[in-house]
């Protein structure tokens, strides 16, 4: 099993519903947040391109956070979901100098926090809620073991690309162009 | 100058009571988030409660999951209903951030005035707010009749109001919905099509093959099934034209982008209507059988063009032939957007008309993919004594100068409020419900001397919005999800209902509107239109009627019925008689004509930017409505100030930077409160700046977005009346840069 998401660059529109969803459904501490909204311009007016990503942790199959973690607070579950056991960090912050997308913050309360794909959701057969909630559904999520998944689906017949792909993370957001 | 209502920043006024309830609340305000080791609770440990939406107007109805110490941890769609289909956008997953806002009204508050002159508020109970203001009401009635109590009006509450005065014996109301936003296209589609497009719009954008969009920026504006529509859309492959001086979001998304220059796009649409008859590719069938005018209008468009618009509109006539064309191969499955806030350069309801006309050649209106139409569920009224006829109302006050207007006109109520404009009849007091008049209207000096003119001002709000300071008695409402209200019956595709009930009781001294209502009009006599204890005992009478009851609903929240009406689309060569005049679709109006209107569009130039200024152009953002979510802590979290968009050339040669703060002065020498910072972007033309609207808000007890960033309002002294409705014009104003902070003279509200 291999979770995984697909963000459909040519449907977001980047209005940040997925930002809010995972504020309420993870109690995400205000002026933080697990997951964030990047707009890329191109060009020079009126040739332009603008591309909306909607961006979280890349759940890498090659996380040089867990690798790094010197109490193992930061670990692969199941399906390769990075998460972060909070009562074992201790806060020291190596995990987010190695993170290359930038996915980690330093909790208030003293830990390291991050997107868990919505682990609690996803053990019960739902869907993060980032996913549940946008509005033009261009976030896909599912196993990427299972061909009728909706992030194998999404990604079968579309050109995509991964972020940052010479860092070697191995990273599991796949975005569609 | 001094007015006999000062404005009263409430944080600053009234010193000890204010200041106490905000530390007193300060612990319970912050608990919601950040409580140690308080992660995610699954969804089987709350209780979820019916709502819909009132963060803005689409009204989606929704979940409110309460958890076991009684906090509302989310709100979550309802997979049924057909304005979110289960998905909210961020302003209503971020809804409950307005229920927690530690910046709310919390108790009735009254204007005093001290020995020396100054003003403050003071702390009241309902007992004593509410008297107050039953008893302006008689007091008004009595010296110049229930029509000078004027209304303006917004939403769910602002309905509870009207039922107020119009069981007191007022009309005399008016909501910025109208004037300052779609009145024009009301007005336009009525007279071409005999119907209105609505809310949410006919608009089949799921099913189309051409989505057209003129100014008009889903995606930043979160009119959420529209948006959902479109991503469908998209996913079918429909083309997307979209025309803007700007890359918004939508054009982004778009096949083609049409970068027009402002103030022309009439010329644009013309020459369209010019190639779609010149090149006879409009629906003739159609065309023939239901509308009105061919003749007329291919004379009328002879002259016009893409070689004519393109000297006009900058868009090169290939361009604009090639876009008609794109049209023509996907009708009728063709959605030319209506749009919603129309109120550009004045000539507004002629181009909604010739938006309008082109959607007709195109042979769209009542077909697949075009604009279907539409049904709603007719919900019985409660019971109660006729209302009494008032001796005018909001369409005397002015003589009727705006014959084709459909709803009040907020200017007009503002001029009606001023003696010295003279009108026929005048308006002496003000009630104000869901709108926060001093940033939705344009006009500011206009509103203040209106505002200084009334005897009395009562307000009711969730917030210490910047209306609040003009107040003599602020109302403190419950938020929508501590209350009871009107069941939601919008038109759709499917007929249906929506309940909101309250999720938790109201925090604070809080009351809701219709409770509000009814005590002002239990003191006034009025018991028999508000023959209630609960609102609750109301709606479960309606419900009934319906065939549900309230207990059924709150479980469902959403309700479907079978349409009545006939099919969503016309059949094949059906006859079918429009409400105009002559029965069809009148591509030539009837209706204007008659009242000395053009009876088809013609495009008027408007004035362009002085050298050194730029043309505002504003929109929305998104995660925010209007200003009433700028202090809302989860939607501040995703975007805390506006900024003004500037070209990267017009920044070279301002020397402007990346965040660097500006104030703003427009072409008659007023300068915002506050500095804006400069945002350097491709996606604005060199011509024109861009601003998210809703920001630079004036009043201290708003912690959160005080004085972060600008207020375009402000910048929008030079009103283009439309003189068809009335509607206001606001794009016709034009700013420049002042890069250090300016003295105090000619800024607004720096008292």
């Amino acid at each position: 099993m291999r979770y995984a998401m697909a963000i459909d660059t040519n449907k977001c529109v980047g209005c940040g519903d997925c930002v809010v969803a995972c504020q309420t459904e993870n109690n995400v501490p205000h002026g933080y947040c697990r997951d964030w909204i990047v707009e890329s311009v191109d060009g020079t007016y009126p040739s332009l391109s603008l591309e909306f990503r909607s961006e979280r942790c890349n759940h890498c199959d090659n996380s040089p956070c867990v690798r790094c973690c010197p109490t193992g607070a930061s670990h692969i579950e199941e399906g390769g979901i990075v998460t972060v056991t909070h009562n074992k960090c201790i806060g020291c912050g190596a995990c987010i100098e190695s993170c290359p997308y930038d996915a980690r913050y330093s909790h208030p309360d003293g830990y390291v926090d991050k997107c868990t794909f919505c682990l609690h959701r996803v053990q019960k057969g739902q869907k993060p809620a980032c996913v549940e909630v946008c509005p033009t559904k261009c976030l896909h999520f599912g196993d990427l073991d299972d061909p009728n998944s909706d992030v194998s689906l999404a990604i079968k017949d579309r050109k995509w690309k991964v972020l940052a792909p010479e860092a070697g993370t191995d990273p599991q957001l796949y975005f569609l162009t | 100058m001094k007015t006999r209502r000062d404005f009263i920043k409430i944080s600053t006024a009234g010193a000890g009571a204010a200041a106490l309830s905000f530390k007193a609340f300060g612990s319970e305000g912050f608990s919601l988030f950040g409580s140690k080791s308080d992660g995610p609770v699954s969804d089987e440990d709350l209780t979820p409660y019916a709502t819909y939406c009132e963060v803005c107007f689409w009204k989606c109805a929704g979940w409110a999951y309460v958890d076991k110490s009684g906090r509302i941890r989310k709100v979550i769609g309802n997979q049924d209903d057909p304005h979110c289909n289960g998905r909210l956008c961020p302003r209503g997953t971020g809804g409950v951030g307005m229920v927690y806002d530690e910046d709310r009204l919390k108790t009735p508050l009254i204007r005093e005035t001290r020995s020396d002159g100054s003003q403050y508020f003071r702390e009241a109970s309902w007992e004593e707010a509410l008297d107050k203001v039953a008893n302006k009401m008689k007091e008004v009635k009595e010296k110049h009749g229930p029509e000078a109590f004027g209304l303006f009006n917004h939403g769910t509450p602002g309905a509870m109001l009207e039922h107020l005065l119009r069981a007191y014996g007022s009309e005399s109301n008016a909501e910025p919905a109208f004037a300052n936003c779609r009145g024009p296209r009301s007005s336009a589609f009525y007279s071409t099509y005999g119907a209105y497009v609505g809310s949410p719009e006919n608009t089949d954008i799921r099913d189309t093959k051409c989505l057209v969009l003129i100014g008009s920026h889903i995606g930043e504006n979160m009119h959420n099934s529209q948006v959902q529509e479109m991503s469908e859309a998209i996913d079918n492959g429909a083309t997307i034209i979209t025309v803007d001086p700007r890359l918004s979001t939508a054009a982004a998304h778009s096949q083609y982008w049409l970068p027009i220059k402002p103030a022309t796009d009439i010329a644009l649409i013309m020459a369209w209507i010019n190639v779609l008859v010149n090149e006879g590719l409009y629906n003739k069938e159609y065309v023939e059988k239901y509308t009105f005018g061919l003749d007329y209008l291919k004379d009328h468009v002879k002259t016009m063009t893409p070689e004519w618009a393109y000297g006009i509109t900058t868009i090169e006539p290939e361009m604009i032939r090639r876009t008609a064309r794109a049209m023509a191969s996907a009708a009728p499955a063709v959605v030319v957007h209506p749009g919603r806030h129309v109120v550009w350069y004045g000539d507004d309801t002629q181009r909604s008309r010739a938006l309008a006309i082109l959607a007709a050649l195109l042979g769209s209106w009542g077909k697949r993919g075009g604009f279907y139409f539409p049904e709603g569920v007719s919900v019985p009224k409660f019971p109660h004594p006729h209302y009494p006829e008032p001796e005018w109302t909001w369409k005397d006050w002015n003589d009727g100068k705006f014959p084709l207007a459909t709803m009040g006109i907020t200017t007009e109520l503002l001029k009606a409020s001023i003696p010295g404009y003279n009108y026929k009849h005048q308006v002496k007091a003000w009630l104000v419900a869901g709108t926060n008049l001093p940033l939705s209207m344009p006009d500011k000096p206009l509103f203040k001397e209106a505002a200084a003119s009334v005897e009395f001002i009562a307000v009711m709000d969730t917030m210490p919005m910047d209306i609040t300071g003009y107040a003599d008695v602020v109302l403190p409402e419950a938020t929508y999800l501590e209350r009871y209200d009107a069941i939601r019956s919008a038109p759709n595709r499917e007929p249906n209902i929506a309940l909101r009930m309250p999720a938790i009781k109201p925090m604070y001294d809080s009351k809701p509107g219709w409770w509000i209502a009814k005590q002002i009009g239990e003191r006034l006599g009025l018991h028999d239109y508000f023959n209630y204890n609960d609102y609750s005992e109301v709606i479960d009478w309606q419900l009934k009627q319906l065939g549900t009851s309230l207990e059924e609903m709150k479980k469902v929240g959403v309700k479907k019925y079978p349409r009545k009406s006939g099919p969503l689309y016309l059949g094949d060569g059906e006859d079918f008689t429009f409400n105009t005049n002559t029965g069809k679709i009148e591509l030539y109006s009837t209706d204007f004509a008659d009242h000395g209107f053009d009876p088809m569009p013609k495009f008027t130039k408007h004035p362009e930017p002085p050298q050194n200024f730029y043309r505002l152009i504003y929109g929305r953002a998104p995660m925010h409505t209007f200003s009433r979510t700028s202090n809302n802590h989860n939607l501040w979290d995703l975007m805390s100030e506006n900024s003004v968009w500037v070209n990267p050339k017009v920044a070279d040669l301002w020397q402007l930077k990346k965040g660097q703060e500006v104030w703003l002065k427009n072409q008659d020498g007023h300068v915002t409160s506050f500095p804006v910072k400069v945002r350097v972007t491709e996606r604005i033309r060199w011509d024109s700046v861009y601003m998210v609207h809703g920001f630079g808000h004036n009043n201290k007890k708003l912690s959160r977005t005080f004085g972060r960033g600008a207020s375009d309002t402000e910048m929008i002294t030079n009103v283009v009346v439309d003189p068809i409705m009335g509607g206001t014009g606001m794009r016709g104003n034009f700013i420049t840069f002042l890069t250090e902070e300016p003295a105090l003279e000619g800024k607004e509200d720096k008292a």
